[in-house]
């Protein structure tokens, strides 16, 4: 937290009074309302039913040391960091996390042994601590798409850049349903300017890190940052999935929102970096000539950005060069495709922010994001820790559980998680806790009769 | 392992005796001593050699070749009856070797790894499907329906990659997609609901899995029958030779001055700054400034002046003259003299030590106060690019450098250097600093004569123009 946001935090330090006004904007994560909000509204026992995976049932087939080998780490005020946190039950958990009162939380690793005692168990050789477990996760920050949004910068976020991120939760997510065969994934808002998101299927979680890889570099196309060179490069026909992703959402972003939204041709500045990326200097030319000289002509009716984009389309499309045509999608893939950090993907011991964390610098809450319903998502009217509070308050302090969770903006998420992916999550983890001890009974019985 | 489109049934295995061992169980043969190590080197010149192939980013079929290349150089046995003796025995002692920790066992994971992948890509389609079978992958058909159900993607993967429209009778294998990690990342296959669709010509990679991850497990299990029992038994006999294998350096002797020998003393600054690497030139550095090195500097620098040619009365005086500035000469002569000479071989063992290699510069653990070790590797960033600027290396040459380094490939890093700083290739790569040096010198002694012939009249100003004009 800078320091101008712990002053305004003390200015506001009315725990009583905090009013359903609190401002939105210079959002403020005060201890005092941070006890509250982990007392009254987070949503322990969901956290704690999903990242048991089932293994916290009655079945004998449960794993009853699950949950407490699972690393939780917590920033504390101050940015006292706090790693290998365990807990073997519910009450261990929220009783530590209402006492400690972390800015923020981080999910990591399932390991072979309870993480407190890592270090009797690292002294044993080098398989004496290690991941066993990890939901294979993904992260996106709208920071890494700079160099192609114009409306904001930094931190910033508005709904016209926010739609490359429904762009990205849109492809990524049919590759994991659809390609990869997962069907437990949950999106969630990383409370600023970016989505995370968790592929809880029993076979995801026990990937080793070259899968992720794989898995991860499937999905990577763009790379960023590389000097000059060109950051999208596709060759030959496009990849059934790519075919998919470019058809079904990439153009559609592009035309409808990026290009007018972003403005990506109304500058000399914006369409030179466009035109960077046709390999032909005749086309190049042909096109800059044209788009300099009507830039002062007329009051056209139709939008600048749609106009020269159609205009640049044509002139690619109505060459013979099998190349140029690609040139289209390329630059396309270039402004719209999902740009992963692959480091987070890729290993199995990476931490990541707990849904329904709070932002530490926005105030806003974690929440998940519904994939089929993304394009409505809208990151400046996500609940704030102060909206909750508020709302609380009127509801009264005294309804706790889920009456006053339900009861406040927060609801419509809890819901959404519980009932999209909480429940079904469960009712597979008991099909395959059951299966997987049928079929040891199974093997046991066919070893004694031998 | 299921098959797909396939109506026709794949030819019977059973009878090809695989040639491509998957080093299953240890080999029951009586192996000598010498054979022992002599096997383990030749393996280790095998996997060295794909390790710097991958690390200069050579393409696959670059690859392929070379490891036929490094095979046929090294893993041959005069009776062609013993080659496979040969195979399996180094094999299992570089078990050995590179069980011990975990980087070690990494490497030795992924060049093995490597190796075994194109080894089967260069065995017959006989000889792979007997493998196959000897993995135990179950093949079993299913019904040509589901080829035609997916046949569209398989011809536009098939487009992608560049490769000829499958047919009804080609054989698709259905895989499990975290079987063939290297397919999916590179989008070489279609994959539908988890499975992934691996043509026949793509099954190594199956195949390599599985071996990897046999591999992988078997390490750890001998890392630990290593540390429980073989270390102690074995200490008298193969202990040592398994400990020093590991940090073998295979290339050529630079114990002895060769081709550019002798350097002198009034040479020697001059020398340092046109052809030590940045390594050396570090340690030269700090010791003309703070006129010490501590006991680490002295053994990497020390001997690598030697290496050069610097012969033991010159190397007495040149550490002489900078240590006396800070402890005196009196102290010199009774404390570090001794060291010195001890490097050439004239005190205590008189053996002659071997100038470092850079794999050996590069695991050092240099501690607060050292200046040995490898700069790419031991340097911050920051200091990194302060240094190697300093060597002359432009800003497009430094983020290759950097970039290198970032992917831990330090002597990659170093041989850009080399070539950014003498405007030349260096194919064969870095791999110790005194090769550094005398391939600096060929390039140098090469130029200087050429300019003499070649360039007169305006040619005494070509070295310095930038500077020149950087003072008008
Ligand atoms: S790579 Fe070798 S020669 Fe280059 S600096 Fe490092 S140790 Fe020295
Ligand atoms: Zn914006």
């Amino acid at each position: 937290m800078s320091r101008e946001e712990a002053e305004n935090g003390r200015d506001n330090m009315e725990i009583d009074g905090c009013e359903p006004q609190t401002p939105q904007g210079n959002a403020v994560l005060d201890a005092n309302f941070l006890k509250i909000y982990y007392g009254k509204l987070f949503p322990h026992e969901d956290i704690f039913k999903w990242m048991s995976y089932g293994n916290d049932g009655k079945h004998p087939g449960c794993d009853q040391s699950y949950f407490g080998r699972r690393e939780f780490s917590f920033t504390l005020e101050n940015d006292i960091y706090l790693r290998y946190q365990s807990f073997n039950s519910l009450s261990e958990l929220e009783k530590s996390i209402n006492e400690k009162c972390p800015v923020k939380i981080d999910v990591g690793p399932v390991y072979n042994v309870d993480p407190a005692k890592r270090n009797a168990y690292a002294k044993a050789g080098d398989n004496g601590f290690t991941p066993v477990e990890r939901e294979l996760i993904f992260d996106l920050d709208i920071n890494d798409y700079n160099d192609v949004r114009y409306c904001c910068s930094g931190n910033d976020v508005c709904l016209d850049c926010w739609s490359l991120m429904t762009a990205a939760i849109k492809v990524i997510d049919t590759a994991l349903r659809d390609d990869f065969g997962f069907d437990h994934i949950l999106w969630v808002y990383s409370g600023r300017r970016g989505v995370h998101c968790w592929v809880c299927d029993r076979k995801a979680r026990r990937l080793n890190n070259e899968q992720r890889a794989a898995i991860a570099g499937y999905l990577h196309v763009y790379k960023g940052n590389e000097y000059g060179h060109k950051k999208v490069s596709l060759t030959g026909p496009l990849h059934p999935f790519l075919a998919r992703s470019y058809n079904e959402v990439l153009k559609d972003i592009f035309e409808e929102r990026l290009l007018c939204g972003q403005k990506l041709f109304s500058s000399e500045e914006r369409f030179e970096k466009i035109l960077e990326m046709i390999p032909d200097e005749s086309i190049t030319s042909e096109l800059r000539g044209k788009w300099l000289e009507s830039r002062q002509s007329s009051r056209l009716k139709e939008d600048i950005n749609v106009v020269r984009w159609g205009q640049l389309k044509h002139i690619l499309q109505s060459r013979k060069h099998k190349g140029l045509h690609r040139c289209v999608e390329e630059i396309v893939f270039c402004y719209a495709y999902p740009r992963l950090d692959m480091e987070v993907s890729k290993h199995m011991n990476h931490l990541l922010k707990a849904p329904f964390c709070v932002h530490p610098k926005t105030g806003r809450v974690c929440v998940p994001i519904d994939p089929n319903h993304c394009e409505e998502f809208d990151p400046t009217t996500v609940p704030t820790l102060s909206k909750l509070l508020g709302e609380l308050n009127v509801g009264g302090l005294s309804a706790v559980g889920d009456d006053g969770l339900y009861g406040t903006s927060l609801g419509r998420s809890i819901r959404y998680f519980r009932s999209h992916f909480l429940q079904p999550l469960l009712k597979s983890c008991k099909e395959e806790i059951e299966s997987s001890y049928n079929a040891k009974l199974r093997e046991s019985k066919n070893s004694l009769r031998w | 392992m299921e098959v797909v489109g396939s109506h026709r049934r794949i030819p019977a295995a059973a009878h090809v005796v695989p040639t491509l061992p998957l080093y299953r169980s240890a080999p029951e043969l009586e192996v000598r001593l010498e054979d022992f190590e002599l096997f383990a080197i030749y393996r280790l010149r095998v996997l060295k050699g794909i390790s710097d192939g991958l690390s200069r980013g050579k393409t696959p079929d670059d690859m392929k070749k070379l490891v036929e290349d490094l095979l046929r150089e090294n893993m041959s046995h005069p009776q062609a009856s013993e080659d496979s003796n040969k195979d399996i025995i180094s094999h299992f002692v570089l078990r050995l070797v590179y069980c011990r920790t975990e980087e070690l066992r990494k490497w030795f994971l992924s060049m093995e790894t490597t190796l075994f992948r194109y080894r089967f890509q260069l065995q017959s389609a006989e000889v792979q499907r007997a493998v196959i079978a000897e993995n135990d992958l179950p093949c079993k058909a299913v019904s040509n329906a589901e080829f035609e159900n997916v046949k569209e993607k398989l011809h536009q993967v098939s487009r992608h990659i560049g490769q000829s429209i499958p047919t009804a009778d080609m054989i698709f294998y259905k895989v499990p997609f975290e079987e063939v990690p290297e397919l999916v990342a590179s989008r070489r296959v279609f994959i539908l609901k988890g499975y992934a669709y691996v043509a026949t010509n793509q099954v190594s990679s199956h195949v390599v899995t599985q071996f990897r991850s046999y591999l992988s497990k078997a390490l750890v299990l001998t890392s630990r029958k290593w540390t429980s029992t073989i270390k102690e038994r074995e200490k008298d006999r193969l202990t040592p030779i398994v400990e020093a294998l590991s940090t073998s350096y295979l290339g050529p002797d630079y114990s002895q001055p060769r081709e550019f020998a002798d350097i002198s003393l009034k040479d020697i600054d001059q020398v340092a700054k046109s052809s030590f690497p940045l390594c050396m030139r570090h340690l030269f550095d700090k010791l003309r400034e703070d006129h010490h090195l501590k006991h680490g500097g002295r053994m990497q620098l020390g001997l690598f002046l030697k290496g050069v040619g610097l012969k033991l009365d010159d190397a007495l005086a040149f550490w002489k003259a900078e240590f006396s500035h800070k402890v005196g000469a009196e102290r010199f002569d009774k404390e570090y003299a001794y060291g010195i000479r001890h490097n050439y071989g004239k005190e205590g063992k008189r053996t002659d030590y071997t100038p470092y290699s850079c794999q050996k510069i590069i695991s050092s653990t240099p501690g607060v106060g050292d200046h040995h070790g490898c700069p790419f590797r031991h340097f911050s960033e920051e200091n990194l690019r302060a240094a190697i600027g300093k060597m002359g290396v432009g800003n497009r040459a430094m983020e290759d450098v950097i970039d290198k380094v970032r992917n831990r490939h330090y002597q990659l890093a170093c041989t850009l250097t080399f070539e950014a700083v003498h405007g030349s290739s260096c194919d064969a790569g870095i791999n110790h600093p005194n090769q550094y040096f005398i391939d600096s010198q060929k390039i140098l002694q090469k130029g200087a004569s050429q300019e003499q012939t070649g360039t007169k009249g305006d040619g005494t100003h070509t070295g310095l123009p930038a500077l020149h004009q950087s003072k008008v």
